[in-house]
């Protein structure tokens, strides 16, 4: 593949239509699965998702045309009364939340199936096109798709930024917000029927099967950077935005590649990375903190019992035998000295013997005097 | 009916009642999503296992899929215990992954032979009877049937074996790591099992309906029992009655069988929803109304007592200013006053109210509880 390769594709009009469609797709799945994922809805995104499919047929059986609003429209209204089933069936008995999400996930994608293959044995021509939905097909995807894709996010994000601060407040305190007068049951709902857009928005490009992930995945990663709903949210989008434009262009370069299971992986990709190596909550932090700590406890711990020995003896610079701080101590002393001296709290007079400096002295009584502090603060509660 | 159509008939059956089992003890232990996940993940299990035998009926896929049905239940634990991800968003993360890359090597390299995306989602019931499992010359019916019927012996094999331990670690994990039955131990089985016959019926059903089989019909039995052992039975029964229900409905739409099937289980758990006695909904607004005008003209009750007590004037009792004296509404009033003459708590003389000597017990007890 060479250069001139690549400038024809990207100049090529069906590529750019593709990826404006992605990026559409990925900025508006990222920014309300930040939502979601916030309020523990990950999975109701896979339920909405799936539960779209029979509204998809429905409304091509109902109308006979593939205009992509109609199919959205149906796509939204069955996706919808999935939400309303599960939180009928939660509310009025036993049955709890996950087995509800279960059931209406796949008995709406069964009866979807059913309608899709009533659909696929019909004489009409129009017909073919509808099974993109079920894995995505971004190659298929014409100006007027991006179009309608477009006007809805643009609903989205104006109402989101209209409810900017109602929708922060129900996603961390729902009690707080009720008590303040929100009317919380309206912003629910819209939340959930932003969220049921978002995941129209998908359809064609991901498809009803995993769809849910380009909700879920996004926001996971972004989570890990920060602690700021703001800035969650904008990571999230490009997050969704990047796989979603990588995803469409690797699906339509390669043959036999889709989509949506290619976005996927591109996602899982930044949620690795980020669960690994983002700063404060990376895994790779983790293990570089309990690795200080525990330098610091063996510091701590020799000065500690360095003081001890010089109590006991008539002179506190006096030098020890590592053999007996060992005796006492635990871990890996030499390096522990050695980290020790550098910072001038220890010197060594001969080999293997320690002393206290004069700074390390009072470093030490000032450690042992704080120990004792906390552990009086800690047994007079 | 051709004998096609029962050998149809009776996989199906036997596919019903085999997801009914496990689902009893998935919805039962809150973990009704998991059956999702699982049945997902698998499918890049069987792919791989596919290519390394090339053939759709080596036991060598049922091994790939239950490793990989294990792995993703391993994979969202490890994901939760890092603490940085809620259990449901790690389960979201975890199965769309591995069903990608099955997907994605099922799409590229495996696209010309019997195992097709379609397939993974519809299953192909239809088909199954044709792939006869022939020893020597003897037709002992289709391969599907026997595979189907194998899960089910190992389900009711390892239920019945281990009922005990099942319904201990799934009613109480704590008491049963304290008794020492390895609860974790126990759930790992349980994975094992969940996957084994995710990939049975897959087959027969694909891969997401899967769900509806094993969620729907136990979802149901939960709402007319409450015992273990009578849940089991009646979703099986259930299980059985969605994929003959499925089946007629496929056959008047000339639909999906996997799909109708998937339907009609949620159709029976819509109706058992509504109508079922006790739990059900109408038994529930049945019981609240019931209730608010037993309330009410108990309400009546006391107050017409109160008022004979206080020697207070006579229009206190008029029917006529009734909704005044009780701040109701004149509906309201009017049946709760039909009510309470019907039960014989309230009677009438005239166009006044006044209490029998059962309504004077009852409204005495109730004061006296105070």
């Amino acid at each position: 593949m060479d250069i001139g390769y690549l400038i024809e594709f990207f100049s090529n009009y069906t590529v750019r239509v593709v990826m404006c469609g992605a990026m559409i797709l990925g900025i508006t799945a990222g920014t309300l699965g930040s939502f979601a994922l916030l309020r523990k809805q990950s999975l109701l995104g896979d339920a909405i998702s799936h539960a779209s499919l029979p509204g998809v047929c429905l409304a091509f059986l109902l109308t006979q045309s593939k205009s992509p609003l109609v199919l959205l429209l149906g796509a939204g209204i069955s996706g919808w009364i999935g939400t309303l089933v599960i939180s009928l069936v939660t509310e009025n008995s036993r049955i709890k939340k996950d087995t509800a999400l279960g059931i209406v996930l796949s008995v709406f994608f069964g009866f979807g199936l059913v309608l899709l293959t009533i659909v696929q044995k019909l004489p009409t021509a129009t017909k073919a096109g509808l099974d993109k939905f079920l894995f995505g097909n971004a190659a298929t995807l014409l100006r007027e798709d991006v179009w309608t894709m477009g006007i809805l996010s643009g609903i989205i994000f104006i109402l989101l930024l209209a409810y900017w601060k109602e929708f922060k407040l129900i996603v961390f305190d729902k009690d707080y917000a009720k008590s303040m007068g929100l009317n919380v049951v309206f912003l629910d709902l819209l939340l959930n029927t932003l969220i049921v857009i978002a995941i129209v928005i998908g359809l064609q490009t991901v498809g009803v099967i995993l769809m849910s992930a380009m909700l879920v995945a996004p926001a996971a990663a972004a989570r890990q950077w920060t602690d700021r709903l703001g800035i969650m949210v904008v990571l999230s989008s490009l997050f969704g935005a990047i796989s979603g434009v990588a995803g469409s262009i690797t699906s339509s370069l390669m043959l036999k590649l889709p989509t949506g299971p290619t976005i996927v992986v591109y996602l899982s990709m930044f949620v690795i990375i980020s669960l690994l190596f983002a700063p404060h909550r990376g895994m790779l932090w983790d293990v570089l903190r309990s690795y200080r700590h525990k330098k610091q406890l063996q510091r701590t711990t020799v000065l500690k019992n360095l003081l001890l020995f010089s109590e006991i003896s008539t002179d506190p610079y006096h030098a020890h035998d590592v053999a007996a701080l060992t005796a006492i101590g635990r871990g890996p002393l030499q390096k522990t000295m050695i980290g020790l001296s550098k910072k001038g709290y220890v010197r060594q007079s001969v080999p293997n013997k320690w002393a206290l400096t004069e700074k390390g002295l009072n470093a030490a009584q000032k450690l042992t005097k704080e120990i004792e502090e906390q552990v009086n603060v800690i047994t007079s509660d | 009916m051709s004998s096609h159509q029962i050998d149809i008939l009776f996989l199906a059956s036997l596919v019903g009642v085999t997801c009914a089992l496990p689902g009893v003890f998935l919805i039962l232990r809150r973990v009704a999503l998991m059956s999702d996940a699982i049945s997902h993940a698998i499918l890049l299990g069987i792919v791989l296992a596919f290519f390394m035998v090339k053939s759709l009926s080596s036991p060598l896929l049922i091994v790939g899929a239950v490793l990989t049905g294990v792995l993703t239940v391993a994979l969202t634990e490890l994901l939760i215990n890092t603490r940085k991800l809620k259990k449901d968003a790690a389960i979201g993360l975890v199965f769309p992954l591995l069903f990608s890359i099955g997907v994605i090597l099922l799409s590229r390299f495996a696209g010309d032979v019997h195992l097709d995306t379609q397939c993974v989602l519809f299953g192909e019931i239809a088909f199954a009877p044709f792939n006869r499992l022939m020893i020597g010359n003897m037709d002992l019916g289709p391969q599907a049937t026997w595979v189907v019927g194998g899960v089910l012996l190992i389900n009711v094999t390892f239920i019945s074996l281990f009922y005990k331990e099942l319904k201990i670690t799934t009613f109480d994990a704590g008491l049963a790591a304290s008794l020492g039955f390895f609860p974790a131990l126990i759930n790992y089985i349980f994975t094992a099992l969940v996957s084994v016959t995710a990939v049975g019926a897959f087959e027969s059903v694909g891969s997401i309906l899967v769900v509806a089989l094993m969620i729907a019909p136990p979802a149901a039995a939960y709402l007319l029992t409450d015992r273990l052992f009578h849940m089991l039975l009646i979703s099986a029964a259930l299980g059985i009655l969605s994929a003959l229900g499925g089946y007629f409905m496929a056959q008047g739409l000339d639909a999906s069988i996997a799909g109708s099937m998937a339907t009609f289980s949620g159709i029976i758990f819509f109706l058992v929803f509504i109508f079922a006695p006790e739990r059900g909904l109408m038994a529930k607004l049945i019981v609240r109304k019931y209730k608010k005008w037993d309330f009410a003209s108990e309400t009546l009750a006391v107050h017409l007592l109160q008022a004979e007590q206080a020697h207070a004037e006579e229009n206190e009792r008029v029917v006529k200013h009734m909704n005044e004296h009780m701040l109701w509404s004149d509906d309201y009033t009017s049946e709760a006053i039909v009510k309470g003459l019907k039960e014989g708590v309230l009677k009438k003389d005239g166009n006044k109210l006044s209490l029998t000597s059962y309504g004077r017990e009852k409204a005495k007890n109730i004061l006296s509880k105070e």
